[in-house]
This record gives structure tokens, sequence and C-alpha cells, in this order.
């Protein structure tokens, strides 16, 4: 027993990829239990490890915690990536928020039916360039400062760098119009504990290649 | 201006009515906006008030806050429905989030297509049965306390209640196997606030009935 948080989920992104970007933001060492079939999870479920019989579930300071905003909330305030104080915790939490949806249908993409991904690609390719993209272009443009909230790295700007990089891998173009995102992007990137998550042998997971979604599916449904 | 809270939305339960809950819970007066045409939400809209192009939106403190978790989180932490630490606030978080789960279903019900809702149905009596109900009966039966988390009324008791309530309306047996689900329920709408929500007249919304979800459809799609 290793004392390090243990997170336990399919080997990629999903919904446990935001905790690893935390983690990693706030310099955590974790370790990883990887489900490879529907037997891995049967397992865990049998043995009440899943409070709803569902991943992510991150071993965590005594705790089998389940459902990715909780966990999230408790690393986030752990290491003190949440803001200072209620207010900034409002702003955070609106913007994280707004990040999830966008994830939400990146995510969605993959599992799209093959005559329903182009309608899709378009829609979720829209909102980011014209609704959550300008908000927070907006954002850095109003205060003129580094981060997102209260002039210090918080959740919200790791966040914000996981969805810009995921965007980018659907349309490279895509900050084209957001100047202040490109250059919030290569600050944040160059933040020690987060360049050091970029690098190749980190346990930043790439996207799921489209021939394994079938088996990753079969885990799950 | 009055100085309390003022929700937008339209009116009716949707993503608002958890926070409607938490705010009667915490004896907090609140006036609402009510957005009944697409006009309405165009507006609101244009004039920059929706951060994300979306409600609900509530005006609370000189903040115009979106986003449903964002707008409860606060809430939740100004009116002490949140735990008194760090670890109170993980089961709060994980809790919650199974029951906005099941609530996703309950209320994706009326939108179904026709061909769907058998189905809907059977599989939302199923994850409230076999999934969620058993996981409370379990905490309230594990510590054998009056309130879900930290001996004391938070947001998770409020929700729960709620989530019970709606589950009801589906199938008013639903709780048959679940005794102290049962007790608890009696025991939090004994709440003089929470009982004077629940009483008619009262801000609380009726489910949606099948003949408005057209309407709803049109302001928001």
């Amino acid at each position: 027993m290793s004392g390090k948080p243990k997170l336990h989920y399919f080997n990629g992104r999903g919904r446990m990829e935001q905790i690893r970007w935390l983690l990693a933001a706030a310099g955590v060492e974790f370790e990883e239990s990887f489900l490879e079939k529907k037997d891995d999870l049967t397992k865990l479920q049998k043995d009440g490890s899943l409070l709803f019989q569902q991943v992510p579930m991150v071993e965590i300071d005594g705790m089998k915690m389940v459902q990715t905003r909780a966990i999230a909330n408790y690393i986030a305030t752990k290491y003190n990536l949440y803001g200072k104080d209620l207010k900034e915790r409002a702003l955070i939490d609106m913007y994280v928020e707004g990040i999830f949806d966008l994830n939400e249908l990146f995510m969605n993409y993959e599992i799209q039916p093959a005559d329903k991904k182009e309608q899709h690609f378009a829609n979720m390719m829209d909102k980011a360039t014209n609704r959550y993209f300008p908000a927070f272009e907006k954002v850095l443009k109003d205060h003129g400062q580094d981060f997102l909230v209260g002039n210090q790295l918080s959740r919200a700007d790791v966040q914000l760098l996981d969805i810009i990089l995921m965007a980018e891998e659907f349309k490279p173009g895509i900050l084209a119009k957001f100047p202040l995102l490109q250059s919030f992007k290569t600050r944040i990137c160059n933040i020690p504990t987060i360049k050091k998550f970029l690098q190749p042998g980190s346990q930043r997971k790439p996207p799921t290649p489209e021939e394994d979604i079938p088996k990753v599916m079969e885990i799950f449904f």
C-alpha cells in the first residue's frame, strides 16, 4: 500500500482524464488499475467497492470515491486548486461546468453511430467556437490576468487546457480567433507539473482509437 | 431591486428545481422570472446575461450565476448545507451526484419518443430500486442517524427527499422495500422550511404535463 491515490478505470480518457490532470497539476503521484474486460468491472461491483456500481473510482485518503465531480471537487480542494473563497469558487464552478458540458460532447462523438457522426462533429465544433471558447477569451480579456480566476492557478485553468488540447485534436486551427486562449495555452503548458504531464511517458491518455471503441463499450454496456 | 435571489427558467422543474429546494430548505425567499417563449430566452442571450447562452440563471449576490451545479454549490455553501469539512463534503458530493444521475433519468422520461417510453420507465424504476435507493437505505442503516451526512441537515437530505418524491410520482410504492427511506422521507418533510415548501401555493413546481413538452422544447431547441 503506497498511500498514493489509486485510479480505477479503463485505459483511456473518458471521465477519468480530468482527474488525472488535476492530480498531475498538483504534482501528486498516482497509481492506476485498468479495467480491460467486463469481468474486471463485475469484480469491483461484487466486492462492494463501487457505491453506484460505476467507475471512475479513486481510492484516496481511506475512501473509495466515486462520481467524477465528487472526486474532482475533493482533489481540487485538497490541493488548493479551488480558489480562495466562495465567490472565486462560484466562478470556477461556472467555468468548469461549461467545460464539462463541452467535454461530454467530445466524449459522445466517439460513440455516435456512423450516420450521426458528421452532424455531431459540426455541432460540437460550433459549440466550442461560438459558445465556450468566446466565454473564456472574454474572461481573460476582461481582467487581463494570467489565470482564469483569482490570479492564481486553479482547476479552471487545468480543465480549460485539457479541453483546448482535445479540441485541437479534432480541429487543429480551432483557436485561430482566440489570441488570448492561444497565449493561455502556452503559459499553462509551461507550468512545470503540467509540462511534465504533457511529455511522452506520462500517465496522460491518448484519444481512444476508433477500433478500440467496441471493446470499451463492452466493458460498460 | 429586492435583494432576493432571482431565478430565470421556464415555469417547471427541470434543472432549476434542486435550486428552488435548496433555497426553500434554507428559508431564503426568492423571485422568479419565467422564460415562456423562445424570444424570452433570446433576449437574455442578447443582453449578455447568460455566460453560456443557457438557463438556469440565478441573480444572486451581485452575480448572474449559470450552470445548475455551480449555483447549487454556492447556495449550499452559503447557507451551511454542505457539511462541516472536506470529508463530509466528499460524501455529500458522492451522494448528490448519484441522485442527479437518477434525476436525469426521471426528468427525461417525458421527453422520450412514445415508442421508447415503456423501456425508459422500466429502466428508471430498476435504477431507482436496485442501484440508488439501496445505497441510501444502507447509509442510514450503517450510521443510524437522522441525516445522511454529519448528523445534521445538508443538501444531500434535501436532494434525496426531492428525488424520492419524484420517484413516487412514477411509482407510488417505490419505497416499499426501504423502511429507513420511508421514515427519512417523513422526518425531512416535517422540517418547517421544507414542510412549508411542500404545501400548495409554494414555489415548488409540479411535474411537467405531456401536453406542455412541445412548448418547452420550442423554447430551448
